[in-house]
This record gives C-alpha cells, sequence and structure tokens, in this order.
C-alpha cells in the first residue's frame, strides 16, 4: 500500500494546505514533534517557491518503505522560469523576491537528501527525503 | 477568523497569533500592528506564537520586520512563546530574527518590555 498526497499550488492559501497534508504524513509516518516540524517547515518554503517563482505547480508527498527504513519524499515541480543559477540559488543570502534567500539553502539543511533539477524556460523540480 | 485581535494592556499591545497565518494575512497584521501603534501611542508589542507550528523564512521575515518597523516608530517587540521544535527548526535553518527581543511566556515578555521601559524611560 503507498501513502501518496498531491497538491496543487496557484496561491499562499494552498502552501498552508500542502503543509498540513506533509504535518498529517510525518505524523502517520511516525516521525516525532520536532523532525514533524522540519518536514512541514521544508514544504512550506517549496510550496512558497512555486507560486512566486512559476504561479502555480504542485506537491507530491509519498510515504517511502526500504527495506526496513520508512520514511518520506516530497517532490515540488513547477513549469515556471527555471533557476539560472542553481548553486546561486542554494547559497545563503541568495533571493530575488521577497524571503530572506533561506528558503532553498534551509531546506537542504533540514532534510536528509535533497536534489534538485531545474532548466531555464522548462522548469523547476525540488526532491526532499527524510528517513525515520 | 481572518482578523487577529491586539488588544491593550497600559502602554503594550499584546497580540496572539492563533491560525496558521497565510502570506497576504501575514502582511496585513503587520499593517494593522503599525497602525495600532500608531493610534494608541504603545511603546511595547508582545506577540505571543505560541499556537504557531510552523515559523518557515517568510513568516520569520514577517515577524522581524515587523519588529523592525515598530522600533523605527520607538516601540520595542518581544516574541514569546516560540515552541522548542521551532527554535530548533529556525536554528537549523540559519534564519535569524534581528530586532526582536525574546521571551519563554507573555507574562515573561510583559516583564521584559516593562524593565527595557524603565531603563529607556525611567520609573513614572
Amino acid at each position: 500500500m503507498e501513502k501518496i498526497k498531491e497538491v496543487v499550488i496557484n496561491n499562499s492559501e494552498d502552501v498552508i494546505l500542502a503543509r498540513q497534508a506533509a504535518r498529517e504524513m510525518a505524523r502517520e509516518t511516525g516521525f516525532g514533534l520536532a523532525d514533524q516540524t522540519r518536514i512541514t517547515t521544508a514544504v512550506s518554503e517549496l510550496s512558497r517557491n512555486i507560486y512566486l517563482y512559476a504561479g502555480t505547480g504542485r506537491v507530491i508527498i509519498r510515504a517511502l518503505s526500504k527495506n526496513l527504513k520508512k520514511g518520506m519524499e516530497i517532490v515540488a515541480e513547477d513549469r515556471g522560469p527555471g533557476i539560472p543559477d542553481v548553486e546561486m540559488a542554494l547559497q545563503n543570502g541568495y533571493s530575488t523576491n521577497r524571503s530572506l534567500g533561506q528558503g532553498l539553502p534551509g531546506t537542504k539543511r533540514l532534510m536528509d537528501e535533497f536534489e534538485i533539477k531545474s532548466e531555464v524556460g522548462v522548469g523547476t523540480t525540488v526532491t526532499i527525503r527524510k528517513w525515520l | 477568523m481572518d482578523k487577529v485581535p491586539i488588544l491593550k494592556m497600559g502602554d503594550t499591545l499584546i497580540l496572539a497569533i492563533q491560525v496558521e497565518l497565510h502570506d497576504k494575512m501575514a502582511i496585513r497584521l503587520q499593517e494593522d500592528i503599525l497602525k495600532e501603534i500608531h493610534d494608541t501611542g504603545a511603546r511595547g508589542l508582545v506577540i505571543d506564537v505560541s499556537a504557531l507550528e510552523v515559523v518557515d523564512s517568510f513568516m520569520g521575515r514577517v515577524l522581524s520586520d515587523t519588529a523592525s518597523m515598530a522600533g523605527i516608530m520607538g516601540v520595542e517587540t518581544a516574541l514569546v512563546g516560540i515552541r522548542p521544535e521551532i527554535a530548533i527548526t529556525l536554528q537549523e535553518m540559519g534564519l535569524e530574527l534581528k530586532g526582536v527581543h525574546f521571551a519563554l511566556n507573555l507574562e515573561k515578555g510583559m516583564e521584559l518590555l516593562q524593565n527595557i521601559g524603565e531603563i529607556f524611560y525611567g520609573e513614572d
């Protein structure tokens, strides 16, 4: 049985829906309060990036089970403008919009695994994982 | 509820954020607070975030900006009731909330602002 939730992001209200979905699955997966909050915060950052930079996109939240390991994977994808310089976007303090410029690097630090694929004019996909 | 009530006690404004605010609500709250400071002549501002389960970079920025703006208007801000898991997350993300005083709860936040007020204005 695979648990999966998808939240379409169009506005800032959807960011709250995405993080509620993430929190719920984190709790069900068995994560403690600190990890639930790390995951929820990371989902908040990624969903906000979608609506700020791409306008629309989706967040897919999935419970993982690998051998005896349990965890969660979140994929945030959009078909927005893409990030010209991913390396720079992952540095602290970099931001082209109204945030602290710590959304992406902060998200990376909160999670166990972080992958980003971005192509200018095509879109951005960020995949994050946390293991129990 | 789509508006956060702002209370006044003596020279201090108190508000407790009880719901998850989406970005537009957060910005509107910031404007409401500044207007309330202007209208009431308050010297202190206490923001209780004990009900918040998430403080991400945007919310952190709004809280920090609000305190800086209130500071320019002559008002000290205390942020109270940050949950342990939020303290962990903010620290790990490297988010610094500048221009804000911190206290464990509402009572200690009021005390803190009162002490700061006495230093700045003397006892009256």
